[in-house]
Order: structure tokens, then sequence, then C-alpha cells
């Protein structure tokens, strides 16, 4: 999956390179525009309440403060703990039923196999209001309502068709002799994958735990529904922040800005990875 | 479900049983189920609870959509379609609609387009290619309430003296006619909640193209050059065509992104009618109305729309896999 291989440099005739003038200014443009909202989270964050006035909106702070950020961590962490509670276990459970699941349905395939995973795949692409009230009350008659455990399984069988499919497109390139020999050997399903499969299965997992940890990192659908204000992960609560129009500027960008850390040090530490889960969700990677 | 493909099933019905003697036929296919059997029951618990949560819990909400649970006390007796039907009497409703599909037009059609036009600039190979890229997509890894309170403020419609954000900017420029209410125009604002939408998603679109612009062969765009073509003439007759299926691609992922669209306009405006979808009026027949059974209904139009969408698009994709 060399997604994005590089083209190597073209021939360099005068016209050539004028135009590659063009398009390098043209890029960078855009770079502006898109970092637009990056400057003024930033540039906010740090103004103090003083300065929060039009004539000064698009200015760098006068004086440097970090008061914001205080005010907006406080507001904030037990949420922000909430998020991981609920994304570093769900990303895990994720990532081990999908393998099995992708070891299954590329290696040990079964009559129908197809057709579930099929399935399986409708799943994905489903609107969640369409299960959401029903979800609600069946977490409520087994208490599962309101709390964080209620909200992993949720996110948990949700992502299932996508860890699915990221692992059994990635088992599909282990070739079959390999598993073939360890069966020669005696190898059952489950010790072949142990020790065929899962040794070559690393980059696979770096993908889907990325995935799966930024969706629900980043999930305000199924929290706003399912969890109550002792388990608000970080996107609710900052919502809410957003939300009570007395809560300065300044406060609401740096909170933004926290609850978005996680997620872009992922982004920007393991971004290949990133880059091929999301190849993957338009399922022609 | 055919009952063989080569290529990409490896699975157990291929391989031929080691040394399988020739035995009685009832021996042979019990082999055959112990070959598959252990992979069906690891597969059992992901099976089970798909069946469950996605279409169980369907089929009970459309139970729901099809009863008179118009309060959460009121019994559920079966009414056919009546909220399915009464919906489109509502202005509301129809309203919410209207709102849903010129977002959608407008955010898969700046989103396609600034995708593709980024590609395209960068297909060449380009200086610092790596950041580019790592620019145009940082902001997917945001979370749409976190965009939301940014362009919040970038897109504050205040009156000009206390304009803050894009207005501010284009007074600053000397642009002050580009200043407009944003989404709280009554008539386009839907139009202006897509631009932080199409700002998240380009960088998507891009990687997508690009990834489309770079499969085709580089001999295909030689033989076109020898054969006469401008660089121009080589994108417009060889490489768009070859772009057809990522293009479709993209379309179904961001139009099914777009009808479910429901975090950006809550952290946008809340819950104001100016920028009701579908979505956000579902949430409130839940949690403020408390009138299950037309939530259940909403959600049922939602999943109608997004199966139309991408039915058609499993089924070609898994048919152009098995041809592979």
């Amino acid at each position: 999956m060399t997604v994005l291989a590089r083209r190597p440099p073209s021939l360099r005739s005068s016209g050539g390179r004028r135009l590659g003038a063009v398009r390098f200014v043209l890029l960078l443009g855009f770079v502006v525009l898109f970092l637009i909202p990056l400057y003024v989270l930033l540039a906010t964050s740090f103004k103090p309440l003083e300065e929060a006035d039009p004539s000064r909106a698009w200015s760098l702070p006068r004086t440097w403060t970090l008061e914001g950020w205080r005010a907006a961590l406080d507001a904030l962490a037990p949420a922000l703990w909430n998020s991981v509670k609920l994304a570093v276990p769900g990303a895990a459970i994720s990532a081990v039923l999908g393998s099995l699941n992708g070891y299954v349905l590329s290696k040990w395939r079964f009559p129908y196999a197809d057709a579930v995973f099929a399935a399986f795949l409708f799943g994905m692409f489903i609107p969640y209001q369409a299960v959401m009230i029903p979800l609600v009350q069946l977490m409520t008659k087994t208490h599962l309502i309101g709390g964080i455990p209620g909200l992993v399984l949720a996110h948990v069988v949700y992502g299932i068709p996508i860890c699915t499919l990221i692992f059994r497109n990635y088992y599909a390139t282990i070739p079959d002799e390999l598993l073939e020999a360890a069966r020669v050997d005696g190898a059952g399903m489950l010790r072949a994958y142990a020790s065929v499969v899962l040794p070559n299965s690393g980059p696979a997992f770096a993908v889907v735990l990325i995935w799966q940890f930024t969706s629900m990192w980043n999930d305000f659908l199924f929290a706003v529904f399912l969890t109550g204000p002792a388990s608000w992960p970080a996107t609710v609560q900052l919502n809410n922040i957003a939300g009570s129009m007395v809560v300065p500027y300044g406060q609401q960008m740096a909170a933004a800005i926290l609850a978005s850390l996680p997620t872009l040090l992922v982004y920007v530490l393991l971004g290949r990875f990133f880059m091929r889960g999301l190849m993957a969700g338009a399922l022609k990677g | 479900m055919p009952a063989s493909e080569p290529a990409l099933t490896t699975g157990g019905r291929r391989r031929p049983a080691p040394a399988a003697p020739a035995g009685p036929p009832r021996r042979r296919r019990r082999r055959r189920v112990r070959a598959w059997l252990p992979g069906l029951v690891l597969l059992t618990p992901s099976i089970v609870a798909i069946g469950v949560f996605v279409y169980g819990l369907i089929g009970w909400n459309l139970r729901l959509a099809l009863s008179s649970k118009t309060t959460d006390i009121s019994p559920a007796h079966f009414v056919g379609l009546r909220n399915f039907t009464r919906l489109w009497g509502e202005e509301r409703w129809n309203l919410a609609v209207r709102h849903a599909v010129l977002f959608t037009v407008v955010f898969v059609g700046g989103a396609l387009l600034l995708g593709w036009l980024l590609a395209l600039l960068l297909d060449k190979g380009m200086r610092a290619e790596a950041g580019f890229r790592a620019v145009y997509l940082f902001p997917m890894a945001i979370s749409f309430i976190a965009t939301g309170i940014v362009w919040r403020w970038l897109m504050n419609p205040a009156p000009p003296e206390r304009a803050v954000g894009l207005n501010a900017l284009f007074q600053r420029l000397g642009l002050g006619f580009l200043a407009n209410d944003w989404w709280q125009n009554d008539r386009w604002g839907m139009a202006a909640m897509a631009v932080p939408a199409v700002w998240q998603m380009a960088g998507y679109v891009m990687a997508l193209f690009l990834a489309g612009f770079r499969s085709v062969p580089e001999d295909l765009r030689e033989a076109a050059r020898v054969d006469g073509c401008s660089e121009w003439q080589v994108y417009r007759y060889v490489v768009f065509p070859q772009l057809r299926p990522v293009t479709l691609s993209a379309l179904i992922i961001l139009g099914h992104i777009s009808l479910k669209v429901f975090d950006l306009v809550v952290a946008m405006s809340g819950k104001q009618i100016i920028t009701d979808v579908p979505a956000v009026y579902m949430w409130q027949m839940v949690f403020d109305a408390h009138n299950p059974a037309k939530g259940a209904a909403i959600a049922t139009y939602m999943l109608l729309a997004v199966a139309v969408l991408i039915l058609p698009y499993l089924i070609w994709t898994l048919r152009s896999e098995r041809r592979s």
C-alpha cells in the first residue's frame, strides 16, 4: 500500500521551471489559507481578557498570558481523562478484534464469508442516528448508560467493520505458503495466527490503533447520547464550554487546542499510518 | 455468493487437503467442515455483535418509527407510515432537508474541487512535498467540535463596528464588500456552514486524488507526449479519465459524511433553526421534545438517504474486488 509514492522530478525545461514556480506559489498560498484557523487558535488563546477587543482580533497578543490555558485546563481536565479512559482501551480492544476477524476473513474463510463481510461493511457507513434511540434504550436496560464502559462498547462494536476491513486487506498480502508451512507443522488456526500472522501485523495494528483512537477521541455523537456529566469526554465538555456564551474567546480557543492535542500529536508523529487508515476508509486503497 | 473466486480468497476451501485420500464423500465433507468451522467460531462474536447492534437495532428503530410512541410514555401501537408522511407537512422538516441538500452540494463540490486542485498542483513532485501534504491534511486530525469553535469565531456575523474574524480581516484588507453574515443568512447560511467542512476534508480528497494521479503509469503519459500531446492534453485525455473510480469513491465518502452532518452544526450554532439539519432535529426530538417515534422516523430517513448512496457503491466495490 505505497499510496503516495513520489514521482521522480520531471524534465526541467525553462517553461517547466516557470510553471513549477507558479505551482509552488499557489501551494504556498493554500498553506497560508489552511493555517489561518491555527493562527487564530494560538494567538487568541494567549491573549489576556483586556485584549479581547474586535480591533485587535487579528493581532498577536501584546502581553502573552496563560490565564486562558489555565482556566481551560481546569474546566477540561476531567473530560480529557475520560477521553483517555475511552480511547486507549477502546482502540486496543478494536485492534485485537479486527485482527482476529481479518485473519478469519482472509485466511480461514467459511462458506458465505463474502456475504458476512459485505454485511459488516454496510455497518461502517450507516448514520448512527438510525440505531441511536434503541441503543439508548438497550443501554438503559443493561445499566450501561451514562458510563464510559457503555461508550467503549458502542465504539468497539461500530468500529468492527473498519478494523476488520483494514486487517483483512493487510493479511491478504501475507502469502498462503507461510500459513501452509505452519499447518504442515501441525499448527491449528490459533497457533498459525500466533506464530505466522501476528508477528507480521505491526503496520496494520498501527493503522487500526491510530484510526480508532482518533475517531473515539473526536466522537461527539455517541458521547452526547450515551454519557452523563461525570463521564463526558473532551468533545462534549468542549462543546459545553464554547456553548455557554460567557466563556471568553481565549479560554475557548485554549480548550479547543487542548482537546485536539492528542490527536494532533498522533498525526504529527505517526502521520504515515494515519494516511493509510484514511485510505482504507475509501475501501479501494 | 459464488462458490469460488480466486485471487483474494485464500481461504480454506481452495486449499487442497494435503495428502487427502479420495475417501468416501461424507468424510471428505466433514474434513472440509473441520477446515472452516474454527474460523466461523472465531468470527461468531463479531457476527452476533453486528447482527444485534447494526441490523437488530435498525429493525427496532424502524418499528419505533412505525409506532404511535410520540411521547416517552405513550403506548407503541403500529400506525403505519404516519410519522413519515407527517414530517413533510412540517415547515421545519422541509427546511432541515433543504439545509442538508445545500450543505451537501457546497461541501462535496468544494472539497472535491479543492482537493483535486491541490493534488494536481502536487502531482509532478515538489520541493517539500511532504510538508505541503501535512499542512493540507492536519485539519482531519481535529474534531468537528474544535473546528466549529474556531470557525464560529472566523465567521462571526457581527456588524462592521464590532466585527471580528474574517469580516474584520476583510475590512482591514480593504475587501469590506466581502463581509457577510455567514451562516446566519437565512437563505444561504448552510453554504457558509460547509466552508469549515471543506477546510477539514479537502486534504483527504487531495490524498485520494494524489494516489489516483500517481497510479497512472508514467509510460502512458510518455506515450501521449511522444504523440505530440501538450502537458495539459496529457492530463485532459490520459490522466483525468483514469480518475473516475477515485472521484466516485471521494464523492460517496464525502456524500455520506455530509448527509450525517451533526457535530459541526452543533458546535457552530447549537440548535438554531436557521441551521437545522435532520441529525440535529432528530437529536432534539429525543432529548428536548421526547418524541421517540418522530426521532426514529427522521433517523430512518437518514439511513435511507445514506443507503441509496452506499449500497450500489458497496456492491460495485466488492464485485470489482472479486474480478481482480
